[in-house]
């Protein structure tokens, strides 16, 4: 039997996320998975839909989410040289059960991405399932949900939410 | 002013970068090209029910498109015949009729006006030559579950305007046995770059491995290092073609790195998809015969259709169509195409293979928008273009520019009204 987490402990755990994905410490980030995780954003126009039969904007399985991580540390991964600067503001955090030994955490988000002329904001909510391995907490899967019609604004999602 | 420089003699192509930022150019744009070429509007599967609709803008326009009881598609300009409200604001859904949010009119899925508050205070002919009904678009017509619209009554009927591109699009309606179907789930983006520059992009192998080079690298640590050895920067492969009335295809037969979840199998998916990838493809050369079954199956097409669709049958099927609500922005929406009645375990192969390198979070979309807005940016410097790739060889490979070259002909030829005759060149 796992110890629920405190909402502390979820916040603190999601605030060290984000100021990994802040300070660019992106292979760090994808450290944090399970090797069986999962980070999904589902299209604006469906966001509850599911990643296997509908077009997501991002579907990564284990590898896919590294891959990710890597290779937006290269200078060759044009759309994020120079890098953005990005900061992930996180509130409203909750805790419940999750299926099996998972616990899931409800969070809102906004995150504000900068570069040259101008400036994106993807505000959202996420939800993370997570367990404990080796007494840390992992993540299985993330699902990151954009609360907006469209990527109009925003225009491309080329960090990670 | 020149929009083009087309010196076939001494092979330099050269295209004027106002073209992309001049506001008149623009507006004589939207008149010559947006209001009298046909344009994409969407696919019969997104409207496979009777009574269904979905609501989307074309070039800026927004539209509807209606299946109604019948059977029959209806397209009609989003807007009330009374006082111009739109009548419809869900994207997509399934009703008899469009009620009017502002004063309540409502119309069938026929555009026929069915009710309003207050009858008695208009004059009791007011509708009898139907002109408060829902507009239809001028055109609309169908092919091979691509549904296209025009804004002018004249235009020439659409399989004569696809010409040689109706083939390509029948390579991939041929994919599913059962046809094919928009997946849903919608990728709506945007750049800051004029639409030409997707149109480009989309068709330009030159650019393939220059940059998405994190792409390959990507292929390589998944899938082993074999098949992207081929794509070296400028490295000439496959061929292009135009398609007649500035349409053109990028195309290679089995040489490409990528997966194809109809149906050429990669490492990385795994042994157990390997049998079903397998079965996939003896299904597709049983139905069409080893020739065609082999072009439809392992071929890599991109393919553009003028002015602004663009059907990439690679990795995935995608569908894409873009327009410039001004000169230096695009909004691009994109889908993604697959059979009907695939498996589940293809149709998640075929999601995920999709988000590899397409959409505004792939591996590799993000990059080709960096670099249009790059080229955007660079065009406050004025200046011209090069497009001269292969100019003056017999063979044209995937990373010379004749597509580029047969967008930008019939781009010129309906800016300048120009001769037909201009269209065909090297």
């Amino acid at each position: 039997m796992t110890r629920i987490l405190t909402r502390t402990e979820a916040e603190d755990f999601l605030y060290a996320e984000a100021r990994m994905l802040d300070e660019w410490r992106l292979e760090e980030w994808a450290a944090l998975f399970t090797e069986d995780g999962e980070y999904l954003v589902p299209p604006n126009d469906n966001p509850d839909g599911d990643p296997a039969k509908t077009l997501f904007l991002i579907f990564d399985d284990h590898h896919r989410l590294r891959e990710r991580a890597r290779r937006l540390l290269k200078r060759t991964a044009h759309a994020e040289f120079p890098r953005s600067r990005v900061r992930h503001m996180v509130a409203n955090v909750e805790v419940e059960a999750g299926e099996g030994d998972l616990q899931r955490i409800r969070s809102n988000f906004v995150v504000y991405r900068s570069r040259g002329e101008g400036m994106e904001i993807y505000p959202g909510h996420a939800i993370h399932d997570v367990r404990h391995v080796e007494g840390q907490i992992r993540i299985r899967r993330k699902r990151a949900v954009i609360d907006t019609d469209s990527l109009r604004l925003q225009k491309r999602i080329s960090i990670i939410i | 002013m020149t929009y083009i420089v087309d010196d076939r003699e001494n092979g330099r192509f050269r295209v004027n970068r106002e073209v992309f930022t001049d506001a008149e150019i623009y507006r004589a744009e939207r008149e010559k090209i947006f209001e009298r070429c046909w344009l994409y509007l969407g696919h019969t599967s997104e409207v496979s029910k009777p009574g269904s609709y979905i609501s989307r803008e074309v070039a800026g326009k927004p539209l509807v498109m209606t299946r109604d009881k019948g059977g029959q598609l209806h397209v009609f300009y989003n807007t009330c015949t009374h006082r111009g409200a739109l009548v419809c604001r869900e994207r997509s859904g399934s009703q008899p009729t469009f009620l009017c949010p502002y004063h309540a009119w409502s119309f069938d899925l026929q555009g026929k006006l069915v009710k309003m508050p207050g009858p008695e205070a208009m004059s009791p002919a007011c509708n009898a030559d139907g002109s408060l009904d829902l507009r239809p678009v001028e055109r609309m017509e169908e092919f091979k579950g691509f549904v296209f619209i025009c804004f002018d009554p004249g235009v020439m009927p659409l399989v004569d305007y696809l010409g040689d591109a109706a083939d390509y699009l029948a390579y991939v309606a041929d994919q599913g046995p059962e046809g094919m179907e928009i997946v849903g789930g919608t990728q709506e983006y945007a750049a800051d770059a004029n639409w030409k520059l997707l149109q480009e992009n989309s068709v330009d192998g030159y650019h393939g491995a220059p940059t998405h080079v994190t792409y390959l690298e990507y292929l390589r640590s998944r899938d082993g290092a074999e098949g992207v050895a081929n794509m070296k920067p400028g490295q000439g492969f496959g061929w292009v073609k135009n398609l007649g009335n500035g349409h053109a295809v990028s195309e290679s037969i089995g040489t490409i790195p990528w997966g194809r979840p109809y149906a050429r199998w990669v490492p990385g998916w795994g042994e157990e998809a390997r049998v079903e990838v397998e079965a996939l493809q003896a299904e597709i050369m049983e139905r069409l015969g080893p020739e065609r079954g082999e072009v439809v199956s392992q071929g890599d097409r991109n393919m553009i259709i003028f002015p602004n669709l663009v059907v990439n049958d690679i990795m995935a099927v995608t569908v894409r169509t873009f327009h410039s609500p001004e000169p230096g922005k695009m909004v691009i929406n994109s889908w993604a195409l697959a059979p009907v009645g695939e498996s589940p375990t293809s149709r998640e192969r075929r999601l995920r293979n999709f988000l590899e390198f397409l959409g505004p979070a792939g591996f590799a979309t993000p990059d080709d928008v960096e670099m249009l807005e790059l080229a955007q940016k660079g065009y406050r410097n004025g200046g011209w273009n090069d497009c001269s790739r292969g100019m003056l060889s017999d063979t044209k490979t995937k990373t010379d520019e004749l597509q580029l070259r047969t967008f930008w002909r019939r781009w010129n030829q309906l800016m300048t009204g120009g001769a037909e005759g201009e269209l065909v060149g090297p």
